[in-house]
């Protein structure tokens, strides 16, 4: 199955181009083809490699059209009445049965079929590579910019500086005198300000105030990780998951609903879709070595730690679970709920989380510090919209407050017992 | 005004002379700073200087600062497949049954991630739901580390497979020479088990069952079968009673294997109109001072000659007949009236006996047949306690005498408990095969030569008949830790069955027990209940044992009543530092058992109880002598003890299979001879001196009075509520208001009449004292324990604690009155020496007290780092992370509920209890944080299960039900003492009780709006 994105999209799109010019009513359709594939056959079929079923490039040429249609609509019959190949291919698959298609008219069948014997021409590999640049180029246009306009201030300093020894040596050619200025007779700003007790109290007050609060910022950071990204068992990017293919972040942290732990999804959950997609065919990012084999490498990772043969198709029983380091480590004495703050208050993950959908690597986005709760607790309002259990408190508060809207720590967010427990 | 009782918590109190009391109540904490710091005179010459220390000083800074650059890595492993049913951070609760031959409950189990971390009450089930704090702290004995991880073979660790085929082939070789195997388990009461030992023994003929309990009921179950033809014990209904005598029963303890608070509690508040409120009445007739009797209307000390003078001479008194005893006259006039009170009764009388004499059983039964009782049910009878005691003594003489050559032991431990233990053991040498299933290395299992690890109930599957037609159901709650196997398994196994036991159970309920009904709906709930068809008839011919009855003769010495304690039991789970740390309901004494002795037989042996400068208690040691057995026990002289009685406990003194730590208390099972609790002996004082860990002049209150409330169910009815619960008044520009109003208060009131406001209400009246709320709140709130010489030291952790005091029954005028009544010299001197003693027969009162939750908390006030603070919802809240430990909140709470940690009690070698090994960590609840040397901390009022019941609503987007909100210790409260809820909603429990006329606060007087609230105690006396 291909990615949803533009590299992916282009060949076809510049075969598309192609055959438009030429589009005859009964030539099968390859753009039509493919996503009848997606939508039919991606569950158990690939392309090049033996999924559940077998790969699916060029097979109209192993087998005869008018059987594949029968096949494909109604695969059970065919094995029963006893043909042949049917048999054949059911008992290469230890008897599982496909899927029949009744809804696929031979026409369709066609579109799929084209689909599968397409074979992507080689130039366009070519016009991809000069699209490449174009994209990433506003990135250098900037640096060089800058470079450029360093050059030409330092030239111009440079021109200053060779015009005024110029007009200098002029000068004394011509036998004028530069009048230097007379330095006044003034004291030293310095040897006034060493005089002037004053002053040196204030600065010393200053510096002394300034540097214990530098020292108490430096202090106070010891224990924060905020930013803490560390490497982990598995190069898992959040990015090409909840960015690029936005899966919802409680798909995979369903937890994150009903408990306190938002919880590291177990592989089974990876192989939810991991089954079928054994490589990986979005962007690479090359400079940070980040290519299409390092990611499908990072895949039979997981497949290893899960135990998932790939050429059967089929556990094999033996796993490692992964240890993954932790990067967001409250201390034991606070009680955090995940519950409490996705379904009651509806918060998106993202608010202390940050931009996980653009983390190529995640990382600790906000400082999780008491005072970071706490002026959360203060600003924000509690939902109570829909919520039965609200309705009750929610009125008699806000005739309390005098106030429609109540933050948390008007319901008592704030109070030490809440968290600390 | 209220009675003036005078309530003492401990003899020390009644001392006039003794200033230690009052020393106690002056300060929180007892010990002084440690001398060697402040005076001591080797400090000037010591090689440290004052710049050395400071040079230390800077580089330990320094470095520390350093080292807290580099944060640790911590890793996160999720599941590879997650299962279905667990989410992390979600508990789930599993239906299961909780048996282990001495306590059966029907429980629900909390389990986190996996793991079992609490035991609930399943308040569906109909019989036996409600959980005892042995039960209640049965989790952490699954994760034990002293759990046996692997077969063995004589010591040697072997597989389950090498153990098998050897046990195959020792049987085969056995049965074919037909020689005789004895299987023992304890009363298992389990349908399938019993099934699967039937086919076991039709496969090996030469295989005989014995059911063996290490506390036998053999009277009372022969008493049942001569009267109704079938070896069972009646089923009590106490939720019935009216009028309930106890003659050495222990019902609220463990007699017959307990279980029936729930039903007494009940008839204990005083309920019905104004004016004609009614409650049960109950009087005991006892030894030792137990549960039963604290919580009885009229308790009457008697040694167990006169228990039975009673029995007869209250058939007499009901039959009309004359049974000629030598009881005193003041018992035989109490004997007239109790009859009268059992015959205006009625069907709500009940008699009930725990003397293990078959002649008082069933002088009892014959009672309750004349009644016509319906408490006792004798068609539902139960079968949880099964043991003969003549059996097992046969089995043991057998074992030596060569004719069973084999036993094969399931969950019993008869090298410890039995008797004749030596006997035993000499026995099992000589057998062929001996084989244990054993969760311990036990001492039974050290003499064994194959030793299988059995499975804990929480991995185990099971089912349990819980009384006739009331089936239970127990599933595994966790995977096996260890590589064990249920003894039920191998039973099918040898059998040839190739069915798992939980198969087995399974196919077993289909055809026998479920009768169309579905098995995932029992497995769901944890029982099925089915009818009961059958009729017993009562055939019993009590006359010629009354004769009996009337003819015993006291015999020389001492009379020694054992029992079992409220946290111990017969001792199986004596490696639970839960239990051994709980204090004893009436004793306060942790860690120990000990001689109970009543004050004028302490006296006349020469033995003493001393309590240090600290408060900490010593007792002189005894030696007690039973023909050639000798045990030496300390002594503890115990108020309300019979004279010419003494109690010990049995299930102390366990050595194998036990941390260090655990090795208290001594052996009582010895003097168990002939499996009667009562033995005649001779007490010698020794001059050694026992040092106590006990809980009894802690936390003294300051002498403040009406701590405890109580009055009679005459003046409940007849006097209005400003009588017997006045409200303390205070003058105000020469007028008295009461102490409540806002006119009397010197704080600004917070409004809380938006939101929840939570409170918590306790009945002193339904309240029994069985500590199930204690062990439950350890086990919510992950209270450390800190062992026998923290606790000498008053620095125990308990969040929650349950006072006991005691008061002089009698006022001024009633000793007149019994002045007057007195007949001849004998009667005379026994009688004016108890009224002589305020301690010979006190009344005592349970009142659980833990923070109180001020609305205008002292604590707050006084801590400088604001660590302490007020929620709006009611809890006084306690944050560990900002406390530095000045302790001054312990010194200004007028409750003295605060507990301080004055060491690291998790991962700490000194204190090797649970919290130092990762196995017993895994009890720890997640959602409570574990504290730190040096902090304050107090009973949250379960503010994270408060917190999780509103986020459920939250997320379900509703309003909370009357009931939901709960805190550990409410939701393990069987009796329905303490309620738990929120009084902003009206219609709740806790609202309506908050308005009872019997509700007061602890210290009213002082101003500080408590949010825990207590109900007067009313006694039907």
């Amino acid at each position: 199955m291909y990615k949803d994105s533009f590299l992916a999209h282009l060949p076809l799109l510049f075969l598309t181009i192609c055959f438009s010019f030429a589009v005859n009513a009964q030539e099968p359709d390859i753009q039509k083809g493919k996503s009848l594939f997606n939508a039919n056959c991606a569950a158990c079929h690939k392309l090049n490699k033996r999924a559940v079923g077998p790969a699916l490039a060029g097979v109209s040429a192993k087998y005869d059209k008018e059987w594949l249609y029968s096949w494909i609509k109604n695969s059970t019959a065919m094995v029963k009445s006893g043909d042949a190949q049917a048999v054949a291919i059911y008992e290469e698959y230890n008897g599982s049965v496909m899927t029949s298609f009744p809804q696929l008219t031979n026409e369709d069948i066609d579109n799929i079929l084209a689909y599968t014997d397409y074979t992507p021409p080689a130039p366009a590999a070519a016009t991809m590579a000069v699209a490449a640049p174009v994209q990433s180029g506003s990135g250098y246009t900037n640096d060089l910019i800058l470079a450029v306009l360093l050059l030409v201030l330092a030239a111009l300093v440079t021109m200053l500086f060779l015009v005024n020894k110029t007009l200098n040596k002029i000068a004394t050619a011509n036998g004028i005198e530069i009048v230097k200025k007379e330095k006044s007779k003034r004291k030293p700003i310095w040897k006034a300000y060493a005089q002037n007790p004053f002053l040196v109290f204030v600065s010393v007050i200053f510096l002394l105030l300034s540097s214990a609060y530098v020292g108490y910022s430096y202090l106070m950071q010891i224990g924060i990780d905020q930013g803490y990204m560390p490497i982990q068992p598995i190069h898992y990017s959040h990015k090409i998951h909840s960015g690029d293919n936005k899966i919802e972040c409680k798909y995979c942290h369903s937890s994150a609903r009903v408990s306190k732990h938002s919880g590291i999804p177990s592989l089974n959950v990876c192989m939810n879709c991991h089954m079928n997609i054994a490589e990986y065919n979005g962007d690479e990012d090359l400079e940070k070595g980040y290519t299409k084999e390092f990611y499908t490498n990072e895949i039979k990772k997981l497949y290893k730690a899960v135990g998932w043969d790939e050429s059967t198709q089929s556990y094999t029983g033996e796993t490692q679970p992964v240890k993954w380091v932790r990067i967001h480590n409250l201390p034991d004495f606070v009680y955090f709920n995940h519950a409490q703050h996705v379904s009651v208050a509806g918060i998106d993950c993202q608010k202390c989380h940050g931009p996980v959908e653009e983390m190529e690597i995640m990382y600790q986005h906000s400082s999780l510090t008491m005072g970071w709760c706490i002026n959360c607790h203060r600003e924000t309002n509690v939902n109570v919209k829909d919520n039965g259990y609200y309705t009750k408190i929610h009125e008699e508060l806000s005739k309390k407050y005098g106030v429609e809207k109540l933050t948390a720590a008007q319901m008592g967010g704030l109070e030490c017992g809440k968290c600390h427990y | 005004m209220p009675d003036q009782k005078k309530y003492w918590k401990s003899e020390v109190e009644l001392n006039n002379q003794s200033t230690l009391a009052e020393d106690l109540a002056q300060k929180e904490f007892v010990q002084k700073l440690p001398e060697d710091l402040l005076g001591n005179s080797e400090l000037p010459e010591s090689e440290t200087s004052r710049r050395d220390f400071l040079k230390y000083m800077g580089f330990s800074t320094a470095a520390a600062t350093l080292a807290a650059c580099e944060g640790p890595i911590n890793t996160s492993i999720p599941y590879v497949v997650q299962p279905e049913q667990i989410i992390p951070g979600v508990a789930n609760y599993y239906a299961t049954t909780m048996i282990d031959g001495f306590d059966t409950a029907s429980i629900l189990v909390k389990t986190r991630e996996g793991r079992p971390i609490k035991i609930e009450n399943n308040t569906d089930a109909p019989v036996n739901n409600y959980g005892n704090a042995r039960v209640q702290a049965s989790v952490l004995s699954l994760y034990d580390s002293m759990r046996l991880q692997g077969p063995k073979q004589a010591g040697v660790d072997v597989s389950w497979y090498t153990l098998e085929a050897n046990v195959v082939q020792q049987l085969t070789t056995l049965a074919e020479k037909g020689e005789e195997v004895a299987l023992i388990t304890p009363s298992l009461a389990s349908p399938t088990t019993n099934q699967i030992i039937k086919d076991f023994q039709a496969k090996f003929s030469n295989i005989t069952h014995h059911v063996y309990d290490a506390l036998s009921e053999t009277a009372a179950l022969n008493a049942f079968e001569k009267a109704y033809g079938k070896r069972a014990l009646p089923s009590y209904d106490f939720s019935k009673a009216s009028c309930i005598v106890s003659i050495d029963a222990d019902f609220l303890g463990d007699w017959q294997g307990g279980g029936y608070d729930t039903g007494y509690a009940k008839t204990r508040v005083p309920k019905g109109k104004k004016g004609k409120a009614k409650m049960s009445k109950h009087y005991q007739f006892e030894s030792n001072m137990t549960l039963s009797g604290a919580n009885a209307d009229f308790r009457i000390p008697t040694n167990a000659i006169e228990q039975q003078f009673v029995l007869a001479a209250l058939y007499g008194a009901l039959t009309q007949k004359a049974y000629p005893t030598s009881l005193s006259k003041a018992l035989k006039a109490k004997v007239s009236e109790i009859a009268v009170a059992l015959k205006a009764a009625g069907k709500g009388a009940v008699v009930v006996t725990g003397l293990q004499n078959e002649d008082a059983q069933r002088a009892a039964l014959a009672i309750n047949e004349l009644l016509g009782s319906q408490v006792m049910d004798v068609r539902q009878n139960t079968s949880l306690r099964q043991s003969d005691a003549s059996q097992i003594n046969q089995l043991v003489n057998d074992l030596n005498s060569g004719k069973v050559k084999g036993v094969i032991m399931a969950g019993v431990n008869p090298a410890y408990t039995l008797p004749n233990a030596d006997a035993f053991i000499a026995g099992l040498k000589k057998a062929d095969l001996s084989l244990t299933f054993s969760m311990k290395n036990d001492e039974t299992a050290v003499q064994c030569q194959w030793v299988a690890p059995s499975p804990h109930y929480l991995e185990s599957w099971g089912d349990v008949e819980m009384k006739m037609g009331h089936y239970a159901l127990m599933q595994p709650t966790i995977r096996p830790l260890f590589d064990t196997k249920q003894f039920q398994d191998l039973l099918l196994k040898l059998s040839g069955s190739t069915q798992s036991y939980d198969d087995a159970i399974k196919a077993y309920w289909k055809a026998n027990i479920l009768k169309g009904a579905s098995f995932n709906k029992a497995l769901h709930d944890g029982f099925h209940v089915n009818a009961v068809s059958n009729r017993l008839v009562y055939r019993d011919n009590v006359d010629a044992l009354m004769q009996r009855l009337v003819r015993a003769k006291s015999k020389a010495g001492l009379e020694l009543h054992l029992y079992t304690k409220t946290g111990i039991g017969d001792g199986q789970q004596a490696n639970n530092p839960w239990l051994q740390e709980f204090p004893d309901p009436i004793s306060r004494v942790t860690w120990d058992n000990y001689l109970t002795v009543s004050k004028v037989d302490a006296e006349a042996l020469g033995l003493k109880n001393v309590n240090q400068s600290d408060g900490a208690l010593d007792g002189s040691v005894a030696e007690i002598k039973l023909n050639d057995i000798v045990v030496k026990a300390p002594v503890l002289i115990q108020p309300g003890q019979a004279v010419g009685t003494v109690g010990l406990a049995l299930g102390y003194g366990k050595t194998a299979g036990m941390k260090s730590e655990m090795q208290v208390g001594i052996n009582a099972y010895p003097l168990y001879q002939n499996f009667n609790p009562v033995q005649n002996v001779t007490v010698t004082a020794t001059s050694d001196m026992h040092e106590f860990a006990c809980t009894q002049l802690q936390n003294t209150l300051m002498g403040r009075g009406e701590i405890v409330r109580e009055t009679t169910l005459e003046i409940f009815n007849t006097k209005e509520a400003k009588y017997w619960n006045a409200m303390t008044q205070v003058s105000r520009d020469h007028q008295e208001i009461d102490v409540t109003s806002a006119d009397a208060d010197m704080w600004q009131a917070f409004d809380r009449s938006i939101g929840h406001h939570f409170n918590l209400s306790i009945d002193l009246n339904s309240c029994t004292g069985c500590g199930a709320c204690v062990i439950a709140c350890h086990a919510e709130n992950n209270v450390p324990v800190v062992g026998k010489h923290e606790i000498r030291k008053s620095r125990d952790m308990h969040w929650l604690r349950i006072d006991r005091y005691y008061s002089a029954k009698d006022t001024f005028e009633r000793d007149l009155e019994t002045v007057e009544n007195i007949s001849g010299l004998g009667d005379s001197l026994s009688t004016f020496n108890k009224m002589e003693d305020p301690s010979a027969n006190p009344q005592v009162t349970f009142q659980p007290v833990m923070c109180q939750h001020c609305n205008h908390a002292p604590c707050e006030t006084v801590c400088p780092v604001a660590a302490s603070s007020h929620g709006r919802q009611g809890q006084n809240h306690m944050a560990y992370n900002r406390c530095v430990g000045t302790r001054y909140c312990a010194n200004n709470c007028p409750y003295k509920v605060r507990r301080f940690n004055w060491f690291l009690y998790n991962k700490n070698d000194e204190f090797d209890y649970h919290m130092n090994d990762d196995l017993g960590r895994m009890v720890l609840n997640p959602d409570v944080v574990v504290r730190s040397r040096g902090v304050m901390e107090k009973c949250s009022m379960c503010i994270q299960m408060t917190q999780k019941t509103i986020l459920d609503a939250k997320l379900e987007g509703r309003q909370i039900k009357d009931g939901e909100f709960q805190t550990a210790c409410s939701s393990a409260c069987g009796t329905g003492a303490l309620v738990f809820g929120d009084i902003n909603d009206k219609d709740s429990e806790i609202a309506h009780l908050k308005e009872d006329n019997r509700m007061y606060h602890l210290l009213e007087s002082i101003g500080t709006k408590p949010n825990v609230m207590y109900q007067v105690k009313v006694r039907n006396t």
